[in-house]
């Protein structure tokens, strides 16, 4: 069977293949991955030794400029990556349009807003708590 | 087909259950698994930062269900999740790079591994976290 038999007939007549946006996705989602090779052992490390230490030392922790920096680029590289993982997992399994373009934006929002929450977070315990 | 109406002369891919087991299957099946785990995850991670930022009460709340036995088997498999989704993520990295590992033997050796290292290791980082501080 050649390769052209297996073509839809709409994809015959357009002739367009992809949308050409498969790229982009699979190098953010190795380059997000490559940043979190380095950040989760860290990560790991922080909540451990974070949460030990009760209100005090743990917002004495967060507030370390190393670490709040750490904490931030963590949530940014894991809030990306799995946005990018999530949104191929609802293409995959939700056929339906409406549906699925609903859950692809709240997807998007949704991790957004958690970047933004942590982010302010990490922060609001750097001013107040920091040096 | 005979009679089912499926006109499309493209091959079909078989169904899931056709297939027989095998590692390398098993652990592609839980890196996704693991994946959407670690998505819900990280809104009690998330919970916990803003708990933290949001005072001592707050977090004595927080602090309350992670410390509870609940909360603990919750870290542990959120514990699991991450080393799983870590090592076989690495190992996702070492396929799109160097492109090694491929061959029928490596590669279901290397999906054992994993999980072996996602159970052993977090034993160990739970053994660690609770006996030195």
């Amino acid at each position: 069977m050649s390769l052209n038999s297996m073509r839809t007939p709409t994809g015959t007549v357009r002739g367009l293949g992809s949308a050409k946006s498969g790229t982009d996705h699979h190098i953010r989602q190795r380059v997000t991955a490559i940043a979190l090779v380095f950040l989760v052992p860290w990560f790991l490390y922080a909540v451990i030794t974070a949460t030990k230490a009760g209100y005090e030392g743990g917002a004495a922790f967060v507030a370390q400029p190393l670490n709040a920096i750490l904490f931030i680029l963590t949530f940014g590289a894991a809030f990306f990556h799995m946005r990018l993982g999530m949104q191929v997992v609802i293409e995959d399994y939700i056929a339906k349009s409406g549906t699925k373009q609903a859950l692809l934006i709240l997807n998007t929002f949704a991790c957004i807003a958690l970047f933004a929450a942590t982010a302010l977070s990490v922060m609001k315990i750097w001013i107040s708590t920091g040096a | 087909m005979a009679g089912s109406g499926w006109t499309d002369p493209r091959p079909m891919s078989p169904h899931l259950q056709i297939w027989k087991w095998h590692a390398t299957m098993a652990a592609s099946i839980m890196h996704r698994m693991t994946g959407i785990a670690l998505y819900f995850g990280s809104f009690l991670i998330g919970a916990w930062i803003l708990a933290l930022a949001a005072g001592e009460e707050a977090f004595s709340v927080v602090e309350s269900i992670v410390t509870s036995p609940f909360g603990q088997i919750v870290l542990f498999l959120w514990c699991v999740a991450v080393l799983f989704h870590f090592a076989n993520g690495i190992r996702h990295l070492i396929w799109d790079g160097p492109k090694a590992g491929f061959t029928p033997g490596v590669a279901s050796a290397v999906s054992i591994f994993n999980f072996v290292f996602a159970v052993v290791g977090a034993a160990l980082v739970y053994m660690v976290a609770v006996y030195f501080s």
